[in-house]
């Protein structure tokens, strides 16, 4: 425990010497105009990566799967599923007239019954067997992608901007009371998730043992999976889908942490999502000079991470 | 006491046990024996409170392990399960102390500390109690997971197959221990445990249950079960029953 505390503290000190590098190097122009905004992209970013980071640990540990993701499996998929088909029920202009906060709250919640309901049902079927839960998962995953297309399709091209707004990994068009609500969001899934840690690290033996010790292992894995929608949504609404980022940054939070303790894995999983995208971010905009999007970055190297993973896994 | 009274079970539309009566008086050693498939495994589940009986009822001294709250159950009955290897960073220290959960609930005090420190001494792990849990071996894996349902510290221990990978010298100090355990006295244990090594059972079960396709076929005394006559019906092989140096022992022939 000492070790991953001093781990983690090594990792905080990092997230902050890269956003104070994203912050203060290279400015050119009004000072007061360029740091605030490069001040809201940055809370976005570490906004993003924390609550991917805490939400890839969380499913991980409820599937018993190193593997799969909220990503891989379609979670965010499915937000913009609903998000088309609130568009398509209501109309863009009444989607769009909704408050900020209502409208997010609203799918938020709305996530959260969709995917504990859908998940839930697919954990419980397919426990143990890993390889029949990851295709399942993957396969579920690009069907909902493939629904949430169809509906784009039957929308109105005005009606399809609204959607398409939440739709692209962007972190340049971020709004701040929309930064409000997703800290608040990451705040309480975030506390909540750290109350859980001694009863994640339970489950995290498999449902048969987590039993014999006296744990409700469905009803952990019911509030963690609403716990990861809620987060989800708040990636996904503030940015678009990036789906290899909770891979990386569960994997790296986990080996910086040296334990499979939740208590220390949350944590370190949140700072290294977040220490990947400003990192990221800090390459590809001063050095590349904005010639890729960050998005593609993180989807190379998370790609090329689960491929080393699934082969390793083989060999073992 | 344990009291089941006209248990079944199915597993999905598959009947494993059949109208199971069977009461285990507290302490000692009980053996469960049968061929595979018999419904040793299901049984200690059921009982456990972790298999939901079709029809029937459970008692462990009185109490239905379907009726309470999940962790009181866990501090009446540990059950160490024939679970798929963890490939897990877990300590062995950090595995043997979440026998403590159902008592604590998440946060341990210093009486939980003492509680995992004890069972890491009695099943002499403190040698490896800092080795992750992927690196252990098949044996030494089941010893620490027998460990964490000892620090359990409940009145009733079930344990199915922990003689599995375990060398002779370590095979026999379980079975040791448990016989040491299970002796009257103040925390002691009564212990249920399946075994596929009947000479384990014949040398230190002080009963013997015997079940065959889903039903019991005889539940007495070790000297009273362990007969070539009774041995053949439950296993449909001939057997030898001899006694050698005041020890019965059981060969096929």
């Amino acid at each position: 425990m000492a070790r991953g505390r001093a781990a983690l503290w090594a990792l905080a000190g990092l997230l902050g010497a890269l956003s104070a590098l994203f912050l203060f190097w290279q400015i050119s122009g009004p000072v007061d105009f360029v740091l605030p905004l490069r001040a809201t992209k940055l809370a976005a970013l570490v906004l993003v990566g924390a609550a991917t980071g805490i939400a890839t640990v969380l499913f991980q540990t409820v599937a018993a799967n190193r593997l799969l993701t909220p990503g891989i499996v379609g979670f965010d998929a499915l937000f913009i599923f609903l998000q088309t088909g609130l568009v398509l029920m209501l109309g863009g202009l009444a989607v769009a007239g909704l408050p900020a906060f209502a409208r997010f709250l609203g799918e938020t919640a709305l996530l959260m019954l969709a995917a504990t309901a859908l998940f839930g049902l697919l954990m419980r079927r397919d426990a143990g067997d890993v390889v029949r839960m990851i295709l399942t998962g993957v396969i579920l995953g690009v069907l909902l992608r493939g629904l949430a297309e169809m509906a784009q399709r039957l929308l109105a091209p005005s009606e399809y901007a609204v959607v398409q707004q939440a739709m692209f990994a962007s972190f340049g068009a971020v709004e701040r009371d929309q930064l409000a609500v997703a800290a608040l969001v990451l705040a309480l899934a975030g506390a909540a998730a750290l109350r859980m840690a001694p009863a994640l690290d339970v489950a995290g033996l498999g449902r048969p043992m987590a039993r014999g010790l006296g744990l409700d292992h469905d009803r952990v894995v019911f509030l963690a999976l609403a716990l990861v929608a809620a987060l989800v949504a708040v990636s996904t609404a503030l940015v678009g889908p990036i789906t290899f980022l909770g891979l990386l940054a569960a994997s790296l939070g986990r080996v910086v942490a040296g334990s499979d303790r939740h208590a220390l894995s949350l944590p370190a999983a949140a700072l290294s999502g977040a220490a990947i995208l400003v990192a990221g971010q800090v390459v590809f905009e001063r050095l590349l000079g904005m010639q890729s999007t960050l998005a593609v970055l993180v989807e190379f190297f998370g790609g090329l991470l689960f491929l080393a993973l699934v082969l390793r896994r083989r060999r073992g | 006491m344990i009291e089941v009274a006209s248990l079944s079970y199915r597993a999905g539309p598959v009947p494993i046990l059949h109208d199971i009566r069977l009461s285990l008086p507290a302490g000692g050693i009980t053996a469960l024996i049968g061929p595979n498939g018999a419904g040793k495994s299901s049984l200690l589940h059921c009982i456990a409170g972790l298999n939901r009986p079709a029809a029937g009822s459970v008692r462990i001294d009185g109490m239905d392990p379907f009726a309470v709250p999940d962790r009181t159950r866990a501090r009446q009955v540990a059950i160490l399960q024939q679970s798929p290897a963890l490939a897990s960073r877990l300590r062995v220290r950090e595995l043997v102390a979440f026998g403590r959960w159902p008592h604590h609930g998440g946060r341990p005090g210093p009486e939980d500390a003492q509680a995992t420190a004890a069972a890491l001494a009695a099943f002499e792990l403190d040698a490896l109690a800092d080795r992750p849990l992927d690196t252990l071996s098949g044996g030494q894996r089941q010893r620490a997971m027998v460990a964490m349902a000892h620090a359990q510290a409940t009145p009733w221990l079930l344990l199915d197959e922990p003689l599995n990978a375990l060398d002779p010298r370590h095979a026999r100090d379980l079975m040791a221990r448990l016989h040491a355990l299970s002796r009257p006295g103040p925390g002691a244990r009564s212990v249920v445990v399946v075994l596929h090594d009947i000479n384990a059972a014949a040398i230190w079960a002080d009963r013997v249950v015997a079940m065959k396709a889903g039903h019991v076929i005889a539940a007495d005394s070790a000297a009273r079960v362990l007969r070539p006559d009774l041995l053949e019906q439950v296993f449909d092989t001939a057997f030898e029953v001899i006694e050698h140096a005041g020890r019965r022992l059981v060969m096929t022939l």
